[in-house]
């Protein structure tokens, strides 16, 4: 590991300008992620900034009837919350489904959301990577590549994103606040990650200083139906092979609305809205949910060792629907 | 031989060390405490084949705590470099990408991984080959096996018996790569002072290392002294001596009179500590009508490196496993520029009964017979490897209890025919063998402290596996005293040398060492003797291994639920009942059989390791990617054992269990599986994607 200088900040203001004039600098909230990359030496700040005491760590009711999380809020708390199980229990499952127990304490909201791809080539400072060193190439796109995307990915890139709290985030359209140099901004949560494309180094949209300070969920009632189902290579303590947020509002057998997004396939969390979109307005049956998903799934491409995700995530995605349509 | 059984033997003694453990006051090898150390942290090649060109450390060396980098310039010249594993940083050669080429030591691990981090080294790369696979044209058979087995096996005619059969079967299972990863790394703390040599080393060999490093280093064997108290697992990975230790006794050499710690990263256990090699394995099966096999064939390829020959004995167990009218085993490897393969729990046994029992559930199904009913028709009455009969085998009395206990009863053999939801329920059973080895070498003091105690000192290593307390139980038997009379000294190569803890070998043998160390203290001082009297022994000869072939057997049966939208397995439950001979101490061979099966579980169903050919190493060096089972992964672990008199193997009547319970387990495991599915995957592991339709 390199060394580095350690940082208290007084406030967020203060933590956003010690990174602003510090381009090495980075926040440490939990650091379950990131430590672990700086042993490794992929990442190597000079100055880390200590965001973890400076955000809110609770979770409050919005005067909408939506939730305000800080971001400071443990995984294993947000996890526990009871307006988070009742209301959006999606999320609660994602979190317990990711990481363990231990790590859930320290793993923050803020910084759930930043984690890096676990890439094995990513992680590996002697083999070529665009999203490490950009320019170097891609070693996944014709090597181990069974993890990868089959969604939205580019010949720099294939990686995925692996954050479960992420993808429920995504289908029950979060907005992340963020504040940085030039002030406070909202970004919805589709806008908050970003596909490889020739940059597959920037994993999301914030720009170098902003720290997300909270996380917004909307009032919709139907949320409360939510699911989150993820599968992986062993029953605990693995990184998704395709996971699926889903909320499903369905009135005498037919569907009114419908949210799912896909861990495990893409970049980001990916939004299903060609299913979401086929959805509305049909009878909720089985059938009509495998080919809602296929809808979605027609613009996969797989790679080497990773095409059993197309059904995988189709299967995954009809099960989820059929679950909350015959729970509710 | 006797098989006289006092009190101690057969008793659920709690671990004698359990509460040093529990407290964290037991101390393995990294946490012996010494006098102001230096830490090492090793420089990996980065290329798979070629030579290093050039190394600057001129960073590294300006770093304030580094104390020297060491490199093949600048390295202890070795007395020996005849193994190509050991003599590391001898030449700039290099011969598979994560070899040593050279180390960082300074004051702080910190700065050593920094400064390591510093160091530039450009190679004259050259191509190389990593890529393992059944359709190389440069196999070639080794002249012998691990453990001296002979490469190929062949009796009567095997392609007549095949062309004759009624029923036949001819199938390929392949098992991958492996990585031992016992939860404590390798670790060394070695201290080079006027010519001694002091190492507190994770190993399961005190003796077997200090044989190594005075070989390697010149020295003579009593100015080394190996301390392994202590040591948190090894799996085979620490019973052969490997190249970190010969890298921290160098860096010990060069920095004379302050000790070097060194202990490997999660990462580095997949480079330089063994491996268990990839298994492809054919496997060719004929019977007549009554479903009695007329001809059994195992061809195995596997991999070694091309520095250093090991010669995995996959195919072993079928050489003795059933009764078959023909028989042919053979190995073959392929060379390549790969790190040095080795023991992993059951070399040879673990990936070939895979194969072996997987054949033999698909053979019964075959034949029309139940799989417990199809191997109990093939039961042999002698061992065809040797000739001779056994000291003792109860498989069938195994599979037999195991099917009473497990619920095998009214099995409707037909796949996919269970389902509870989404989930497929299937059940499945396998055979296990393993053998009784005895190693040569190991010597026993006995000596009388005064007030009724005794010290009972042998050079033998626990690795976690309960010999302290196991040890103990025999003593006290063999001495005719309580368990609290005996003062067990172990993990030193101070105390009279042991045999590797490896083979499953280490109570047979030092078990009967014991006892003939407590004949000849009882022979010479009698029942009443003074403080002081001593007696001393090496492992007597036991004449029956001529007459008689000692293995241990056992049966282990799953149930799989496999979720039909997704290729999810869990394993909800697990039998096991084994013929080990006598149980020394229940309640740590059960925890051992536990371990045993669980690891079973994991080869079938998670381990894996991703060799990049291009690259020419394991790209899933670490746990989030390497995967073992979870907690969430075990589920009922039901382990027995019936009564078994052996009078033949040892003076405790006891067989090794060390390996054993990954032996089959993993059979069981894919049977299940294919009794949920009607899906039978052939290579391991058996994860979501290769049930997904």
């Amino acid at each position: 590991m390199r060394p580095y200088a350690y940082v208290r900040a007084r406030d967020v203001e203060g933590a956003v300008a010690a990174l602003a004039g510090a381009p090495n600098a980075a926040f440490l909230a939990g650091g379950t992620n990131l430590v672990d990359l700086m042993k490794l030496g992929v990442e190597t700040p000079d100055v880390l900034v200590d965001v973890r005491r400076l955000t809110s760590d609770r979770v409050e009711d919005l005067d909408d009837g939506g939730l305000r999380i800080g971001a400071a809020v443990p995984n294993s708390d947000l996890a526990a919350d009871r307006k988070v199980r009742t209301r959006y229990p999606a999320l609660s499952e994602a979190l317990l489904s990711g990481a363990s127990g231990q790590l859930r304490n320290l793993a923050t909201t803020g910084g759930n959301f930043l984690q890096r791809t676990r890439c094995v080539y990513f992680y590996d400072t002697t083999t070529p990577c665009n999203k490490r060193e950009p320019g170097s190439g891609c070693s996944a796109v014709e090597g181990h590549n069974k993890n990868h995307a089959i969604l939205g990915a580019s010949q720099h890139c294939v990686a995925t994103h692996p954050s479960d709290m992420a993808v429920a985030m995504a289908a029950l359209d979060a907005f992340v606040n963020v504040q940085g140099p030039d002030g406070e901004r909202r970004v919805p949560i589709e806008e908050l990650h970003r596909l490889p494309g020739d940059e597959p180094q920037s994993d999301t949209t914030l720009r170098h200083g902003e720290l997300i300070t909270s996380v917004d969920l909307p009032p919709l009632g139907f949320l409360s139906n939510s699911k989150y189902r993820k599968v992986r290579d062993r029953a605990s303590y693995a990184f998704a092979l395709v996971s699926v947020a889903a909320a499903l509002e369905v009135e005498g057998g037919v569907v009114s609305d419908a949210r799912i997004a896909l861990g495990g396939v893409a970049h980001k969390p990916w939004r299903a809205t060609k299913t979401e979109e086929a959805l509305r307005g049909e009878p909720a049956s089985g059938d009509n949910f495998r080919a809602a998903a296929d809808i979605e799934l027609e613009d996969a491409k797989p790679l080497r060792d990773n095409a059993f995700k197309i059904p995988l995530a189709r299967n995954l995605i009809a099960r989820t629907l059929l679950d909350l349509t015959e729970e509710r | 031989m006797s098989t006289a059984i006092g009190g101690a033997i057969g008793a659920p003694l709690d671990r004698i060390e359990g509460p040093q453990k529990a407290t964290g006051t037991a101390t393995y090898a990294y946490e012996h405490p010494v006098e102001n150390p230096l830490y090492l942290y090793a420089l990996h090649s980065d290329v798979a084949r070629g030579r290093v060109e050039r190394i600057d450390a001129a960073a590294a060396e300006a770093l304030p705590g580094v104390i020297a980098v060491i490199s093949h310039q600048n390295a202890p010249r070795l007395a020996d470099t005849r193994d190509g594993e050991l003599a590391i940083l001898q030449s700039d050669e290099v011969a598979f990408r994560g070899q040593y080429i050279g180390a960082v030591v300074a004051e702080t691990f910190e700065v050593a991984r920094h400064a390591a981090s510093l160091v530039r080294v450009s190679y004259g790369e050259q191509p190389h080959d990593a890529a393992f696979g059944p359709e190389r044209n440069d196999l070639y058979a080794p002249d012998r096996l691990n453990a001296g087995f002979a490469t190929d096996t062949e009796e009567g005619d095997v392609d007549a018996a095949l062309a004759a059969a009624a029923v036949t079967l001819d199938e390929t299972y392949t098992t991958p790569m492996e990585h031992n990863n016992p939860m404590e790394p390798h670790t060394t703390v070695a201290l080079w002072e006027a010519g001694d040599l002091t190492l507190y080393e994770s190993t399961q060999g005190a003796h077997t290392a200090r044989r190594a490093m005075a070989r390697l280093f010149g020295l003579d064997r009593n100015r080394v002294r190996v301390v392994a108290m202590h040591v948190g697992g090894g799996f085979g990975s620490k019973g052969l001596p490997h190249a970190n230790t010969v890298l921290a006794v160098m860096a010990a050499q060069v920095v004379e009179g302050r000790p070097i710690k060194f202990a490997l990263t999660r990462q580095q256990m997949f480079s330089c500590v063994g491996y268990r090699t990839p298994t492809v394995q054919r496997i060719r099966l004929g019977a007549d009508e009554d479903g009695r096999l007329t001809s059994t064939s195992h061809d195995v390829i596997e991999q070694t490196s091309r520095i250093k020959e090991f010669a995995e004995q996959t195919a072993y167990a079928t050489r003795t496993m059933y009764a078959t009218g023909t028989r042919r085993t053979t190995h073959r490897l392929a060379a390549l520029d790969v790190p040095v393969p080795s023991w992993m729990r059951a070399p040879g046994e673990a990936p070939g009964m895979y194969a072996l029992e997987a054949a033999m559930d698909e053979m019964a199904a075959k034949c029309d017979l139940d799989p417990i009913e199809f191997r109990v028709r093939n039961e042999p009455g002698f061992d065809a490897e040797t000739g001779l009969p056994y000291s003792s085998r109860n498989l069938v009395a195994c599979l037999r209890e195991g099917a009473l206990r497990f619920g095998w009863e009214d099995r409707d053999p037909t796949p996919r025919a269970r389902r509870e939801g989404r989930w497929l329920v299937g059940t499945g059973v396998a055979s296990a063998t393993y053998p009784v080895f005895r190693l040569p070498g190991s010597r026993v003091r006995v000596r009388y402290r005064g007030e009724g105690r005794y010290a009972v000192e042998i050079g033998a290593v626990d690795i976690g596996t309960g010999t302290w307390t196991a040890l103990t139980q025999i003593a006290a038997d063999a001495l005719g005293v309580g368990v609290a009379n005996i003062d067990l000294r172990i993990g030193d190569t101070e105390l009279p040398q042991a045999s590797v803890a490896g083979g499953s070998s280490g109570i047979t043998v030092w078990g009967s060492t014991i006892f003939e160390a407590a004949r000849a203290f009882r022979e010479r001082h009698g029942q009443d003797p003074s403080e002081g009297d001593t007696a001393e022994a090496g492992t007597p000869e036991n004449a029956e291994t001529e007459n008689y072939a000692m293995h241990a057997f056992g049966a282990y049966f799953a149930e799989a639920r496999v979720n039909e939208d997704t290729g999810e397995v869990r394993i909800p439950r697990m039998t096991g009942v084994l013929a080990v001979g006598n149980v020394i101490n229940p309640k740590t061979a059960r925890s051992q059989l536990i371990g045993g099966m669980t690891m079973g579980l994991g080869m079938a169903l998670h381990e894996e390791s991703l060799v990049d050919p291009r690259f020419g190493h394991v790209v899933n060096h670490d746990f989030a990617e390497y995967h073992i089972p979870t907690n969430a992964d075990v589920g009922e672990m039901d382990v027995a054992w019936i009564d078994e008199d052996d009078p033949h193997v040892n003076p405790m009547g006891s067989k090794g269990i060390g390996e054993i319970g990954i032996c089959g387990s993993p059979a069981a495991v894919a049977n299940a599986v294919y009794h949920a599915t009607g899906i039978r995957v052939r290579d391991l592991p058996i994860t979501p994607d290769k049930l997904l339709g």
